[in-house]
């Protein structure tokens, strides 16, 4: 085994680290802290930041990447060592080889048979047409009537398994939160959902394809789960790249006015004339021209789709920071005409101390509110661009490819319905979560919606 | 109101000036004159003669932005900058990298593009405007609170869901129109049918729940105060006080997507198969012809420049305490 | 209770509750309003006189609730009735005005529409007749030329003009019944006298019943008949005007009254060396205009004014709003550029100074801000706040620098207990003290108090004030002290300047201004000074 350490899985890291600092010193001031008691004082605030952590945590398991050791083919004589050029996650070995169980073609969930006739022989070596049986599932079964019982049966083992494993998790964590004021019971209910499912996901999906296979052959449900590390990292990644570049020009041109302002606003109106969708595209397809003139970069097709993956952030995040900007620099204008600030200048303070000590502090609530407003728009913007062609590169498992590769087969008769499906399910899940989890955000923190509680 | 205007007209060229330089650096950083030969003739026919008789041909053998062999201001127009983005400022597209003329090609596939948008934007924001204000009639109740969520929830499913859907139920199983396709003669608006419905139900979920919010905003105002205390009822406060001041915001909001009438359509256009601009713009990046692409760019900043330039206009129309000069 | 015939209004037991604090607002008010009288409701921030006025004509906000009383209007009760009927009784039987008309009025509606859509609600009047009675109300109120003003737009109007607009909007269908919320609290002092005039001039003409809610114990004086103080809820004190003055029964009410400024109490006029000295001063601001943003022509801000402040003196700069006063002080902070004249501390001239050669300066001269919630940011603690000055300007070791926040502290009467908490966490007056508590932990030489106490409740205002005075006598601290209210101008200021657009109109020793103004605007602003006269106010106290 050969840990392999791709762009993004770093960025990755190094953003969730960030994070945790960045919480932990907003712990110290006492009104951050209650915004945020505000936010997790409801159920949906619970449930939805609940969510919101599995598919964070899925994306992290599946960031943490690895080639498996081949084994050594018999006869030759070497020391050396080969790797797959498959690259695995640690989230492939928790779905207990999910991935690897291919089939011919399509195939609807719980199916044990194909989609598609194909001609067989039988015994005699006659030539006939049907639907041949699928070869990773139900292989156990005697007869194919038994199906149901037997899923049932499966099932039932499962969610015995999910609601022991909840019991434990939830139990130590009441240990520790039962004196706590706010709704933690939500986020139990959800933990508990979201384990049994995945609890009977893992324990029935070497029998069956819950989700059926996609033209390819490939496992559906396995695909969404692959589409969900794409989905968090886009979301957060060009957001972040996005942030330094926003919040440094927004604060210089509110701060300073006068040629500074000009200049800025000179640029972010020159960048938000543009169409965007027209410069992601370019910008997206001149970086893929780039990536085919020199395939020696990469030595697998992961690192190759992983370069594009990290281009598109960095398009993203630089084509989207002149509405952030414009949003700082008119709140940068605000807080500098405060008296506060006037006073700090009667005191001597320098810039840079004033700008760090009293505008950065008092802007990060646009920030933050920006943030999880970008993270879910970002999320459905992928799936449009991956439709489009400029998007996540075809080798790395992204909802809007599955939509993109599904889109004509509404059309078959029958329907082939479950690609469409779970793809929406998966993506619908976690939008939700994150647009219902940035209202709340952002009812907290907006001084105006606070201030009207407030004298209400 | 005049002086405003022409100076807005004014600062729109440094501002056009800045997006064709950074389209053409875009494109130059990563993709040479060279490469774009090489594409464009086909890796078999490549030799040094053809590509620079390709590059001759097409006007790219000269430097990018200065040229220290020319004289005087010849300098700086002798270079492919100039010649190729500069002209774009007296609307002479030229021709494609595939040598089709770019202006007529835009001039036909407007209309279709134009087609499709129109009704969507204009029945998008009437039904908008109606959910909310019927919304906010039952504000603070529970189901306000329902209905929200529920905008949440279409604002959460991708675009592409709803044109999939659209054409499935709508055109597949209850077969009232056709899946796709378009025809500028005879019964076109058969075809137009499915794209507008798509574009305003896609819509529904965050225009309404934006209008609900600004609506609201303006409910909190003192204004509205004093017209409950002449004895105003209700609905006559809603229509005659919170209408009117909240168009100012749905205005600035409104105009500035004018330009992506012309724009916009891109998804719509290529799944419904209609030859449009959008449809255009799909095939141009997709076959990188990068003429095509400048134009397009160049052609969308005006727009959204323009689109700036009516919203202040339509803010003065709103807001009588806006003066502009 | 038998209604009197001339009892128009009255109101029993009135209990309101905040619906998620669960807090009572109101804990049973009661009173009657009369008909050709003005009652007061009087009370500071937070006393639940605008929740009454609010309550009875049931236009509480979603938060709080009635939860008990009756209101009877003409043998109404106004709790029963549907709101169908309630939106007759609104504007028909009793009227309303607010506090800040600008905010009150409809932006995007003509006055003239605004008037008209009153008579349109409750009378079958329409066309030329509608537009003819709009325009006999204007006449009514003052608006001159009332044909041209009735399609204004209210931005186009002053502050007076806004309010006038709005108590002809509230006549239009001939109430009986006037609810008047603060009407004066945000005019300029010369304006807030012809609006109270034309106030009272109609609740006699018209024989209305008028409840005036206001803080400003010198407006209850000149304008009301009979007064009731308001505190927490509950109504403490009612009284008639004359015998309530004379007698206050309250200890709370007797503080209110005596917050009143006392025309006989000079400072001594001043002698000593200048401190700071301001020759010719301007600060202009630039307008531009035409395709090129070519300068066209400058606000004058501040156009040319001279005065000098003595080490330990108190110069107060009195002005209404937009005077430029706030602008002069800036000036001498330096945050604002001077386009003109020289500005002097101490025989040198720091107008013309870099950043890094002001610094010195910078600790001699400090300010103190009217609003003391935007002047502290939010995110620090008091102990950080007071620090800001300390560790830029001083170099103190860290024991020197322990003490001094303690003292500090101790100083303006908080307690060293208050050094790690927040300022949201600390009300106006004590947001004040740090303010004082800031600027002097440099240990300055000139305070700038842009307006420190406006933004105050006046039994808090005159704490503050006091303070400053200590202050001044233990430290010789020299103040200019910025401010529209000449009210608090005696008994601390040594010397007094008037601006007008700009201008020094006046400047003189105190007693010479207050007692024999000379220009025109000084006498105007004085006269328009609502005061208890002297003779009571020091009867009511010496007793």
């Amino acid at each position: 085994m050969k840990p392999l350490l791709l762009w993004s899985d770093l960025l990755i890291y190094v953003l969730v680290l960030m994070l945790c600092l960045f919480f932990l010193r907003l712990r110290s001031d006492p009104q951050t802290r209650e915004h945020w008691r505000r936010v997790f004082s409801t159920r949906l605030g619970m449930v939805t930041f609940t969510l919101i952590l599995v598919y964070v945590g899925i994306a992290l398991l599946d960031s943490l990447h690895f080639r498996r050791a081949l084994e050594p083919v018999a006869g030759t004589q070497s020391s050396e060592r080969f790797y797959d050029n498959q690259v695995t996650s640690a989230l492939d070995v928790m779905l207990g080889g999910m991935g690897e169980r291919f089939e011919r073609t399509y195939s609807s969930p719980f199916a044990l048979i194909s989609f598609a006739k194909e001609n067989m022989k039988d015994e005699n070596g006659a030539l006939y047409r049907d639907f041949p049986q699928l070869e990773h599932a139900g292989r156990h079964l005697s007869a194919p009537a038994e199906r149901w019982t037997d899923v049932l049966k499966k099932s039932i083992t499962a969610l015995i398994w999910g609601l022991l494993i909840s019991a434990v998790l939830v139990g130590m964590q009441w240990a520790f939160l039962r004196r706590s004021s706010l709704p933690w019971y939500a986020s139990w209910l959800t933990q508990t959902t979201v384990i049994c499912l995945a609890v009977w996901l893992v324990l029935i999906s070497p029998y069956y394809h819950v989700l059926g296979t996609d033209r390819g052959g490939a496992d559906v449900a396995y695909q969404s789960i692959k589409g969900v590390r794409t989905a968090v990292l886009l979301g957060t990644l060009a957001t972040l790249i996005m942030l330094p570049i926003a919040v440094t020009l927004g604060v210089m041109a509110g701060y300073f006015k006068g040629r500074v302002d000009d200049v800025v606003q000179y640029l972010y109106t020159t960048m938000s004339s543009i169409p965007g969708i027209l410069l992601i595209a370019a910008s997206v397809l001149l970086f893929q021209v780039y990536i085919d003139l020199h395939p020696d970069f990469f030595s697998t097709g992961m690192e190759k789709a992983d370069a594009r993956f990290i281009a598109l952030c960095f398009i993203l995040g630089v084509t989207s920071w002149s509405s952030l900007c414009r949003l700082i620099r008119g709140e940068t204008l605000k807080i500098s005409q405060l008296e506060f600030v006037q006073a700090a200048h009667a005191f001597g303070v320098s810039h840079s101390r004033i700008v760090t000590r009293h505008i950065l502090p008092n802007v990060v609530h646009i920030i933050l509110i920006t943030f999880v407003l970008d993270f879910s728009s970002l999320v459905l913007a992928e799936a449009v661009l991956s439709y489009i062609g400029v998007g996540i590169d075809p080798a790395m498992g992204s909802w809007g490819n599955m939509i993109n590769s599904a889109r004509s087969e509404l059309s078959r008769e029958p329907v082939v319905w479950w690609t469409l499906s779970g793809a929406f399910f998966f993506m619908f899940v976690l939008v939700l979560a994150a647009n219902l989890f940035a209202d709340l955000v952002r009812d907290a923190f907006d001084p105006r919606t606070g201030s009207r509680v407030a004298t209400a | 109101m005049l002086i405003y205007i022409i100076r807005r007209l004014f600062y729109a060229i440094p501002i056009l000036l800045g997006v064709n330089l950074l389209t053409f650096t875009l494109f130059f950083v990563v993709n040479s004159p060279d490469d774009m030969a090489v594409s464009q003739l086909g890796a078999k026919y490549v030799t040094p003669e053809a590509i620079h008789s390709w590059k001759e041909k097409n006007g790219y053998d000269r430097p990018l932005f200065y040229n220290p062999d020319a004289a005087g201001s010849d300098a700086l127009t002798e270079t492919i900058f100039f010649s190729k983005s500069l002209r774009l400022f007296a609307f002479d597209f030229g021709r494609s990298e595939s040598g089709r003329d770019i202006t007529t090609d835009i001039s036909t596939r407007m209309w279709p593009s134009l087609a499709v948008a129109v009704p969507s934007f204009v029945v998008g924001i009437w039904v908008n405007i109606c959910v909310a204000l019927l919304v906010v009639m039952f504000h603070a109740t529970r189901l306000d609170r329902w209905i929200v969520f529920v905008f949440v929830a279409m604002m959460s499913i991708s675009y592409l869901f709803y044109i999939i859907g659209g054409q499935y139920l709508v055109a597949k199983t209850w077969r009232l129109v056709p899946i796709s396709g378009f025809h500028a003669q005879g019964q076109f608006w058969k075809f137009l049918i499915l794209p507008v419905l798509v574009g305003v139900v896609a819509g529904i979920g965050a225009g309404a729940r934006w209008y609900r919010t600004l609506f609201l905003e303006e409910a909190n105002q003192d204004y509205v105060r004093t017209a409950r205390a002449k004895g105003a009822s209700e609905i006559r406060i809603l229509f005659r006080h919170i209408l009117p001041n909240a168009l100012i915001p749905i205005l600035t909001g409104i105009v500035v997507l004018i330009p992506s009438l012309f724009m916009g359509g891109l998804l719509i256009e290529s799944f419904f198969g209609i030859p449009g601009l959008g449809s255009y713009m799909l095939d141009a990046i997709k076959s990188q012809d990068f003429a095509i692409v400048r134009s397009m760019v160049f052609i969308g900043s005006i727009l959204y420049i323009i689109g700036l330039i009516l919203t202040d206009i339509s803010y003065t129309w709103a807001d009588p305490r806006l003066r502009l000069d | 209770m038998m209604a009197r015939p001339n009892v128009l209004m009255q109101v029993q037991d009135l209990r309101v509750k905040g619906l998620e604090t669960g807090g009572t607002i109101l804990n049973g008010v009661s009173f009657e309003l009369k008909a050709g009288e003005i009652f007061a409701l009087v009370g500071e921030s937070g006393s639940g006189k605008s929740v009454t006025s609010l309550a009875a004509m049931r236009l509480l906000p979603a938060a709080l609730a009635i939860t008990g009383g009756e209101v009877r209007v003409a043998g109404l009760d106004l709790f029963e009735l549907p709101e169908a009927d309630m939106q007759t009784v609104r504007g028909e039987r009793v009227a309303m005005i607010f506090q800040n008309a600008m905010s009150a009025l409809n932006p995007v509606q003509t006055v003239g529409e605004q008037v008209a859509e009153t008579l349109r609600l409750h009378t079958s009047q329409r066309g030329s007749a509608l537009r003819q009675q709009v325009l006999q109300l204007f006449a009514e109120v003052g608006i001159k030329s009332p044909n041209e003003r009735y399609s204004f737009y209210p931005h186009q109007l002053s502050g007076g003009q806004q309010q006038r607009v709005l108590i002809a909007m509230a006549l239009a269908c001939e109430p009986n019944i006037l609810i008047a919320d603060e009407p004066t609290t945000a005019l300029d002092v010369t304006i807030q006298q012809q609006v109270l005039a034309l106030i009272k001039g109609l609740t006699r003409s018209r024989q209305l019943a008028v409840l005036l809610i206001t803080h400003d114990m010198s407006v209850v004086r000149n304008t009301a008949d009979e007064v009731a103080v308001m505190y927490r809820g509950e109504i403490i004190e009612q009284a008639a005007v004359d015998a309530f003055f004379r007698n206050p029964k309250e200890a709370y009410s007797r503080r209110l009254i005596e917050a009143l400024p006392n025309l006989a109490d000079f400072h001594s006029a001043f002698e000593g060396e200048a401190l700071l000295e301001l020759d010719d001063v301007k600060v202009h601001f630039p307008v531009r205009k035409g395709i090129l943003q070519r300068i066209s022509d400058y606000v004058r801000a501040v156009d040319g004014v001279s005065l000098s402040i003595g080490r330990g003196e108190t110069y107060a700069l009195v002005g209404e709003s937009g005077s430029g006063k706030s602008t002069l002080g800036r000036a001498i902070l330096n945050l604002d550029r001077i386009s003109a004249g020289s500005i002097t501390f101490q025989g040198v001239s720091i107008h013309s100074l870099n950043r890094r050669a002001l610094l010195p300066y910078r600790k001699k001269i400090q300010v103190i801000f009217q609003n003391p919630f935007s002047s502290m940011n939010p995110r620090l603690t008091l102990r950080e706040i007071i620090y800001e000055g300390v560790d830029s300007l001083m170099n103190l070791s860290g024991i020197e620098r322990e003490q001094r926040i303690t003292v500090l502290l101790d100083r303006v009467q908080l307690g060293a207990e208050f050094s790690q908490r927040y300022p949201h966490e600390l009300s106006g007056g004590q947001l004040q003290r740090v303010a004082i508590a800031r600027a002097l932990a440099v240990e300055p030489e000139l305070i700038i108090c842009d307006e420190p106490t406006s933004a105050l409740d006046v039994s808090i205002r005159a704490e503050v004030l006091e303070l400053l005075q200590e202050l001044q006598s233990e430290f010789g601290v020299s103040y200019l002290f910025i401010t529209h209210d000449l009210s608090i101008v005696p008994g601390l200021a040594h010397r007094v300047g008037v601006m007008q657009s700009g201008r020094l109109v006046e400047q003189g020793t105190a007693e010479e201004i207050l007692t024999r103004p000379q220009h025109p605007y000084t006498q105007a602003l004085l006269a328009s000074v609502p005061r208890v006269d002297a003779a009571e106010s020091t009867d009511s106290t010496g007793e």
